[in-house]
């Protein structure tokens, strides 16, 4: 600062920077208080009408309008648009719904359809084994007939033996050969 | 002092074009009117050139806009309910032309229009006679029922009655006196602890002190920014809280 010492050289108003000057009271008559120097009431009046007019004129025909149309217009704008995501998305759950039963459907054909064929293939084997036991049965029976007859057959020659080794026996100790008749019964005393 | 202080200066008329005396009143064109017709041309930057896109997903200036268009809306609503949409236009607009008038002030160097008394009492004086116009018009006679509470003995009307109509009469008077004084107060406040700064940086080894009052100027700025903004505001809300009466004269 140019004074390094201001407080012991005090020219009055040497510091007109801070201070500047009093020449604008040019205007005002009085040193008074400039908020309540009413010589400029009138003027600051009508300019305010003026000024606050044209601002209330401004705002009430373009600008208020304007905004209130532009947060109209988003506002519809936001409406549509959800009512339109909220259609979407209804139509989206309908397609869900759609292809769940699509789904369950084909899922519940496809079971029935296992179960037939599982059925027919069960009921096919059945009656493929059932054939098999009846030929098997069949050719055991024939088999055990085949035996019998066989054992019987074996048998019966038994009884030829038997007799034919009785009667030589019986010839062989008594000399004379034992009738037939007899020889029959006495086997078929020992047979049984 | 070698530095002398003058926190008054700053609220003084310039006269920008003389034009002319009506007896004692001098006519002119001041700093006072610029600002004021500033206010009004920055507001219809916000309002009007901003807005004149009309965009679904608005710009910085129409956001804005939008959010003061909204907050008076509310605030209008809130006070008046549905009746008070047609005062929308005064309310938005004192609102806004105290706003931008406040905020102009704290403008380095620039002029406080509402610094001056005469202007926030002639806004509230506008809002005054709004209520009176519109209640009387509105209502006739009973707007004068705002002034006789309901269900009080008729003993105590005689006590009550003149207190309604002093408390009425007091509130275009309380709101200038609040907006200028705020605004008075602030700017002569700001002016005189910036002036410390320079009176301590002047005074030798006290000069070390000198960021002290520089902080709270800093403090005292961002107040006065709170309180033009909020000066607004409450001016705004005041008038809608009037305007209901206005409306609904029934106590």
């Amino acid at each position: 600062m140019a004074q390094p010492n201001p407080l012991t050289t005090p020219p009055p108003g040497a510091d007109t920077q801070i201070v500047p000057g009093h020449t604008e009271h040019a205007n005002s008559h009085t040193g008074a208080f400039p908020p309540f120097e009413s010589s400029g009431f009138l003027a600051q009046l009508i300019w305010l009408a003026l000024a606050f007019g044209l601002l209330y004129y401004l705002m009430d025909k373009i600008a208020l309008p304007r905004i209130q149309a532009i947060l109209h217009n988003r506002a519809e704008r936001l409406r549509s648009d959800l009512d339109q995501a909220q259609a979407m998305k209804s139509e989206a759950d309908a397609a869900g719904v759609a292809y769940e039963t699509a789904l369950s459907d084909a899922q519940a054909k496809a079971r029935d359809i296992a179960q037939a064929t599982r059925n027919d293939l069960a009921a096919e084997a059945d009656d493929k084994r059932k054939s098999l036991e009846g030929d098997l049965n069949a050719k055991l029976a024939a088999a055990e007939a085949t035996i019998r007859s066989r054992t019987e057959q074996a048998m019966g020659n038994v009884r030829e033996i038997a007799g034919d080794t009785a009667a030589a026996i019986v010839e062989r100790l008594t000399g004379q050969a034992p009738d037939r008749a007899s020889l029959d019964r006495a086997l078929d005393a020992t047979a049984h | 002092m070698a530095v002398t202080i003058d926190p008054i200066h700053q609220f003084e008329l310039k006269t920008l074009v003389p034009l002319g005396h009506i007896g004692s009143q001098q006519l002119a064109f001041t700093q006072s009117a610029l600002y004021m017709f500033a206010a009004v041309g920055v507001i219809a930057l916000i309002t009007i050139v901003a807005t004149a896109s009309r965009a679904v997903v608005p710009g910085r200036m129409q956001a804005l806009a939008e959010i003061f268009y909204e907050f008076m809306e509310d605030t209008l609503h809130q006070a008046t309910g549905d009746g008070g949409k047609k005062f929308m236009p005064l309310v938005f607009s004192l609102f806004m032309f105290v706003l931008v008038l406040n905020l102009f002030g704290m403008i380095p160097y620039a002029f406080a229009v509402t610094s001056h008394l005469i202007i926030t009492f002639g806004l509230a004086a506008l809002v005054i006679s709004v209520v009176v116009g519109y209640g009387v018009y509105k209502h006739g006679a009973h707007f004068f029922g705002l002034f006789v509470p309901s269900g009080v003995p008729k003993v105590l009307l005689g006590i009550l009655v003149p207190i309604e109509v002093i408390s009425f009469i007091s509130r275009p008077i309380s709101l200038s006196v609040r907006l200028f004084a705020n605004m008075l107060a602030g700017h002569i406040a700001m002016k005189i602890f910036a002036f410390f700064v320079v009176q301590l940086l002047l005074a030798g080894a006290w000069s070390v002190l000198s960021p002290l009052p520089l902080f709270l100027t800093i403090a005292l700025t961002a107040l006065e920014f709170l309180v033009a903004a909020l000066q607004a505001y409450v001016f705004a809300t005041l008038t809608a809280i009037y305007l209901n009466d206005a409306l609904h004269p029934g106590h």
